[in-house]
């Protein structure tokens, strides 16, 4: 008796997960493989996509320097964002956890301000401020003196990083927030106590312990940022692209499906092995504040 | 003369008064215990003493110099901390080194230090683990060996045994007694266990809303509490109801079936504070009934229905035959263990 309802106990977690599964299944994991088993497929102008296995695409990503320099712009773009939103976005979160109640929700709101507008309205904003001659910074900045020809925005890798920067900083501030939480609120007394000055308790007391905070944010930081399709889009147009507006470009304009699917894998698995690689890299390494 | 001294120090929130007229000498190596219900501003007045807070009015001398235009990081003092504060990503000897290293000791006699401080406090071989892998226990002595081991001219401990389990407070409360008297550091604990501070302190401050209801020995505070506020707030206490009466040659103290000649200075009704285990069962005094009897092992825990409203007595277990439940006795006491005070209102 006892081991029948055992087995049943023993399926019962399966059942439960069933219908979630199946569904991960079915619109992500055979997708998923249906791309990649598109990238070894071939394709002509005239005859389309031809269900054969052939290396044609990926021997044309090795060896097209355009590709590899595609790819090295979107990596330089992703970790140049990452670069600035830890830069900005720790000291952020180590001022906004030390405001009082009504200023911290008030500043939380205008930090997650980002997210909250639709990424056309927030790119387009940024073109109206930088974007040519008729930017509004440009023109002010211009008839200042200051500078003699517009700064460049549109179509730079600069204007790419700094609206990524913009939206993903919600992302690394709330990151560093929440290892800021798990801190001891008297630690920071403690170290005073002790004879360290304002420099060295941020420096020696706090910036170990949130760490793993300001890493774990650059992992989603810079994950999105080297996938991120939108912002690139309206920024770099078909002037300056990265690897998922190539991708779309192969899928949409050339219709090179297979072409697309190979830059989509590549992209896919290199993020994959990068993520992976730096969490294990991150878990050894602060072993002892995850605890 | 006063090693550290506080002078009618205050400390507002807004409007609201959290420590008030609160005025202290302490000597040089004494251990002084802040005893109080939650929320009595034992804590503030701590943190203020360490900086953390700056007072609204008053003085914090510590030899002669003023305390509070000091840094806190300028100050000296070792601080053990209620949640320990322990840095987690640094090791035991890590943590205590700390303190040395803002100093600039060098580094070989810090290392000779840190172990000393260690060893002192029972954690020698411990010096590689990280707080995180030690007990409550453990991360306590650490905390402490990581004040102590700065030379501090005060130890300020702020409720360190409170996350502890009642043993093992037990035994930290012996051995912090036995480190401080070693190393005749001037330490003051805010706590709010009775027990705690009895068996530590030289002194208890013993505080209620932000003022001070009495100072002194352990011994006084509990035999001579001066409000009732601190002879209920320090175990347990019978308050009966009494009055002096004027009409008796010699004038009389009254409480119920019992009187003792009144003590002087005093008329009308008072109120008669004695420690249960100061009461006997005799042939004539208080009328009452027990309730219930408690065996203890080392001694009888009785709760009576008296003539003046319950009353509990406590009785060494001595062997002799105790009174049982249900039975009609009589309270008695001498005169020397009550205290007697003026009682106001009902």
């Amino acid at each position: 008796m006892s081991t029948v309802a055992e087995e049943r106990n023993a399926r019962a977690p399966w059942a439960l997960t069933a219908p979630a599964l199946m569904l991960f299944v079915g619109v992500l994991l055979i997708p998923l493989a249906m791309t990649v088993m598109l990238s070894f497929h071939d394709w002509g102008q005239y005859k389309g996509i031809e269900p054969v296995f052939i290396l044609k695409n990926w021997q044309e990503i090795a060896t097209d320097p355009y590709y590899a320099e595609m790819f090295r712009r979107t990596f330089r773009i992703a970790i140049l964002t990452t670069l600035l939103t830890a830069l900005l976005g720790a000291p952020e979160a180590y001022i906004l956890n030390r405001m009082s109640g009504r200023w911290k929700s008030f500043f939380l709101l205008v930090i997650l301000g980002p997210l909250l507008i639709s990424v056309v309205a927030r790119t387009l904003g940024w073109a109206l401020l930088f974007g040519g001659n008729n930017g509004l910074v440009n023109k002010l900045l211009m008839s200042l003196g200051v500078i003699r020809s517009p700064i460049p925005f549109m179509f730079t890798e600069t204007g790419m990083v700094v609206a990524l920067a913009h939206v993903m900083m919600p992302f690394m501030v709330l990151s560093v927030w929440a290892a800021l939480q798990r801190l001891d609120p008297q630690i920071e007394n403690a170290a005073m106590s002790l004879g360290a000055g304002p420099v060295t308790i941020i420096r020696r007391i706090i910036m170990p312990q949130i760490m793993p905070g300001v890493l774990s944010g650059a992992i989603i930081v810079f994950s999105l940022s080297a996938s991120a399709f939108a912002t690139p889009a309206i920024i770099g147009g078909r002037r300056l692209k990265v690897a998922a507006t190539l991708a779309y470009d192969e899928f949409l304009n050339t219709l090179n499906w297979p072409l697309g699917a190979a830059v989509a894998t590549l992209l896919l698995v290199a993020l994959v092995l990068i993520v992976v690689g730096s969490n294990a890299l991150i878990e050894r390494r602060y072993a002892e504040v995850f605890r | 003369m006063a090693y550290l001294e506080l002078d009618r120090v205050a400390k507002q929130f807004g409007a609201q008064t959290v420590v008030d007229d609160f005025s202290l000498a302490v000597g040089k190596g004494e251990f002084i215990s802040f005893l109080g219900p939650s929320g009595c501003g034992k804590t503030t007045t701590l943190q203020m003493i360490a900086g953390f807070l700056d007072p609204t009015r008053g003085a914090i001398r510590l030899e002669d110099k003023d305390l509070t235009a000091i840094h806190p990081a300028k100050r000296g003092l070792g601080i053990v901390f209620q949640s320990y504060a322990l840095f987690p990503h640094m090791t035991a000897a890590e943590n205590v080194a700390f303190g040395l290293e803002m100093r600039n000791v060098p580094r070989a006699d810090r290392a000779e230090r840190v172990r000393a401080a260690l060893a002192m406090v029972g954690l020698a071989g411990y010096e590689d683990r990280h707080p995180r892998r030690m007990s409550g226990g453990q991360q306590q002595r650490v905390a402490l060996a990581r004040a102590l081991v700065i030379k501090p001219s005060v130890l300020l401990l702020d409720e360190p045994l409170s996350n502890l389990d009642a043993k093992l407070r037990e035994e930290m409360q012996i051995e912090l007694r036995q480190i401080q008297r070693t190393i005749g550091t001037t330490t003051i604990l805010v706590t709010h266990d009775q027990n705690e501070a009895m068996s530590l302190s030289d002194r208890i401050v013993v505080m209620s809303q932000g003022r001070i209801e009495q100072i002194g020995t352990p011994q006084e505070t509990y035999e001579k509490p001066a409000s009732a506020f601190v002879s209920q707030f320090l175990g347990k206490t019978n308050d009966f109801a009494g009055t002096i009466d004027r009409t008796a040659t010699p004038v009389r103290l009254v409480a119920g079936s019992w009187s003792a000649p009144a003590p002087a200075g005093l008329s009308g009704p008072v109120t008669v504070s004695i420690r249960p285990e100061r009461i006997g069962f005799g042939d004539a005094g208080l009328g009452a009934k027990i309730l219930t009897r408690i065996f203890q092992g080392n001694h009888w825990l009785f709760q009576c229905d008296s003539e003046c409203g319950p009353a509990i007595v406590i009785r060494q277990n001595d062997g002799k035959p105790q009174p049982t439940e249900g039975e009609a006795v009589r309270l008695t006491w001498r005169p020397e263990d009550m205290s007697v005070r003026a009682r106001t209102g009902g």
